[in-house]
């Protein structure tokens, strides 16, 4: 990473700046706003702007998340977020890698058309399947399970973990893997010692990527769950309460935070490898 | 948190990957002491298969069957030709719907191209450039719902007098002398604009993030060796880096079409379509769910597939040209 260095006139690098530090409040200030708002009571909510909080006297309270999580069922969908989205995000990941790891290093008849055809889904609009495969989950009485979401998310997860797998496992060294050949190991030890350990950046920045498609995801939650509050992810919990309470802002902001909570610690944290997962999704969309 | 909950957790934690790993273990059991023979075709099926069979399922079939009923009635039982078709490019609703998907693609890829690219050269020149692009990018981390609430409060109204407490009319209102506050979410003049904006607040930080690696690749001595010839800034960034820049360009302006076209989630939590916001995705949910028009619908899910073949030609041909190495 190398800077390029510019003009050092000090009146262009002020105007750099002020552009820079005003294009930056503006993005900020929209999730800070949420943030504040979410520990206001509600009358103060509804009646003096979110910035009045940041001077004397501190009014806060917690009592916004002690109701969404409880009687707004964000607690409830906050574990059913975290059900849907973890197999969700295995599943994908583990099948794309058998394909993946037989697009890279075995031969089969039609290996180069069947990979054309996974190149070809990558960018296909999920809407396009919603209706026959609603109909298959009704026929087969699967609507508003977590099993039904779980596949629909590795089906839909699949073209862009395996095209990015594969690209990934091609490039590793051939040689160590002909010598555990020549060793006599199996294909299951040559993939799970060896390949799939070779694999952890690409696999990382996948898993991060495809965990947070789901966590954030709403059309397919709405559409194979159905609506039932039991299961319903965060997102359409949320989307209910928009419905439901209009105004009301303390709960609003205080769900959206919670709903934020994991993704932000996942983008603090591992921000390298969502930052390369999104880098390796541009081709998806 | 209730037995069943703490069953399907684990289930989801454990039980899941175990399968996995047991079926392809599994598998090779059943082949035998055959594992030298490396080239076996049939091992090759066993570790594609449960791949092959999930996209069959859930797109290749469903892709078809879609394009089937586009061409039948509301119930999926006898064909009407190109009717749901027509309807689509004829029908007042449907026209609007078109033109909402229209002002989306050209304002939002437009607007998010140019403030990453913006950004992404701005913060390139600065110490501060780590902090400032996690700023931008942030709002990538969030979900569409979330992100509709939180603008939901920005665009708060109340009415001429009253305190504002939604930001943008509150800033608007201490900036400009006998402002009006406006609903900006209500006014069918300024609706669809308030909502690209959330989607664009959203997605800068990717266009930021991509263009700036580009931005980073390009080799300082070739912009040296403008500046050395007498380039000023604005010749060097027109005349070498955007030249060099274009194609990381046609990466980002392609992944925002294909995205932009498929928008759903912010219109859904923020206006519902309501007040001339429809866009394809919503008008087909609610072709779906609310009208139980399966023709209708599937026909607006194909206009889609449509919109976005040349791009999957794109990356077809980018594959067959590039090879091992797209």
């Amino acid at each position: 990473m190398h800077k390029h260095t510019s003009s050092k006139h000090p009146l262009s690098r002020f105007i750099l700046h002020l552009i820079l530090i005003v294009i930056c409040a503006g993005w900020l200030v929209p999730s800070l706003g949420l943030l504040v708002s979410s520990f206001r009571p509600r009358n103060l909510i509804s009646t003096t702007g979110w910035w009045t909080a940041l001077l004397p006297p501190f009014k806060f309270t917690l009592s916004n998340y002690a109701y969404v999580l409880t009687r707004g069922h964000m607690g409830i969908s906050f574990i059913n977020s975290l059900i849907i989205a973890i197999p969700s995000t295995v599943m994908p990941i583990l099948i794309a890698a058998f394909a993946a790891y037989a697009f890279a290093w075995m031969r089969f008849p039609f290996k180069e058309t069947i990979f054309l055809v996974i190149i070809g889904l990558l960018v296909v609009p999920l809407q396009l399947t919603l209706i026959p495969v609603l109909k298959l989950f009704n026929a087969l009485g699967m609507t508003g399970s977590f099993v039904a979401i779980w596949l629909a998310h590795t089906g839909y997860g699949l073209p862009f973990a395996i095209y990015l797998l594969r690209n990934f496992m091609q490039d590793l060294p051939g040689s160590v893997l002909e010598s555990a050949y020549l060793d006599g190991a199996t294909h299951p030890q040559i993939f799970f010692r060896l390949i799939i350990p070779m694999s952890v950046p690409a696999i990382a920045s996948l898993a991060i990527f495809q965990f947070m498609w789901v966590w954030n995801d709403l059309l397919i939650a709405l559409i194979y769950l159905g609506g039932t509050q039991s299961v319903a992810p965060m997102t359409v919990t949320m989307s209910n309460m928009v419905n439901s309470y209009g105004g009301g802002w303390e709960y609003l902001t205080a769900a959206a935070f919670i709903s934020m909570l994991l993704p932000m610690l996942v983008f603090f944290t591992l921000q390298k490898y969502f930052v390369r997962g999104i880098l390796a999704g541009s081709v998806k969309g | 948190m209730n037995s069943q909950t703490i069953l399907m957790l684990a289930v989801a934690v454990l039980g899941v990957p175990l399968l996995l790993v047991g079926y392809i273990t599994l598998s090779e059991r059943l082949l035998g002491s055959a594992a030298h023979k490396r080239s076996s075709s049939v091992r090759a099926i066993f570790w594609i298969a449960p791949a092959v069979v999930l996209l069959v399922v859930f797109l290749v079939y469903p892709i078809i069957t879609t394009i089937i009923l586009s061409l039948k009635d509301a119930a999926s039982r006898g064909y009407v030709g190109l009717a749901n078709y027509k309807y689509v490019f004829t029908d007042r609703n449907m026209l609007l719907v078109l033109r909402n998907n229209l002002l989306w693609l050209a304002l939002f890829t437009l607007v998010t191209l140019t403030f990453g690219l913006l950004i992404a050269l701005l913060a390139d020149r600065v110490k501060y450039e780590a902090v400032a692009k996690s700023i931008v990018f942030l709002p990538m981390a969030i979900s569409f719902v979330a992100a509709g609430i939180i603008w939901k409060f920005m665009y708060d109204f109340q009415p001429a007098g009253a305190p504002q407490i939604g930001t943008v009319n509150a800033v608007l209102s201490a900036v400009i002398p006998g402002y009006q506050p406006q609903a900006w979410l209500f006014n069918t003049a300024t609706n669809n604009i308030a909502l690209i904006v959330v989607g664009i607040w959203m997605w800068t930080g990717f266009a930021m993030v991509i263009l700036s690696a580009g931005i980073k690749g390009i080799p300082t001595d070739v912009l040296e060796a403008a500046r050395i010839d007498g380039a000023n800034e604005f010749q060097i960034f027109r005349f070498v880096t955007m030249p060099l820049l274009a194609p990381t360009i046609t990466v980002v302006a392609t992944t925002l079409i294909i995205d932009v076209l498929k928008i759903f989630d912010i219109v859904y939590v923020m206006t519902n379509g309501n007040l001339n916001t429809e866009v394809i995705a919503n008008r087909m949910y609610k072709e779906m769910f609310n009208y139980h028009n399966y023709g209708r619908a599937s026909a607006i899910a194909v206009i889609l597939l449509v919109a976005i073949i040349p791009v999957m030609i794109m990356n077809i041909k980018r594959f067959r040209q590039g090879g091992a190495n797209a």
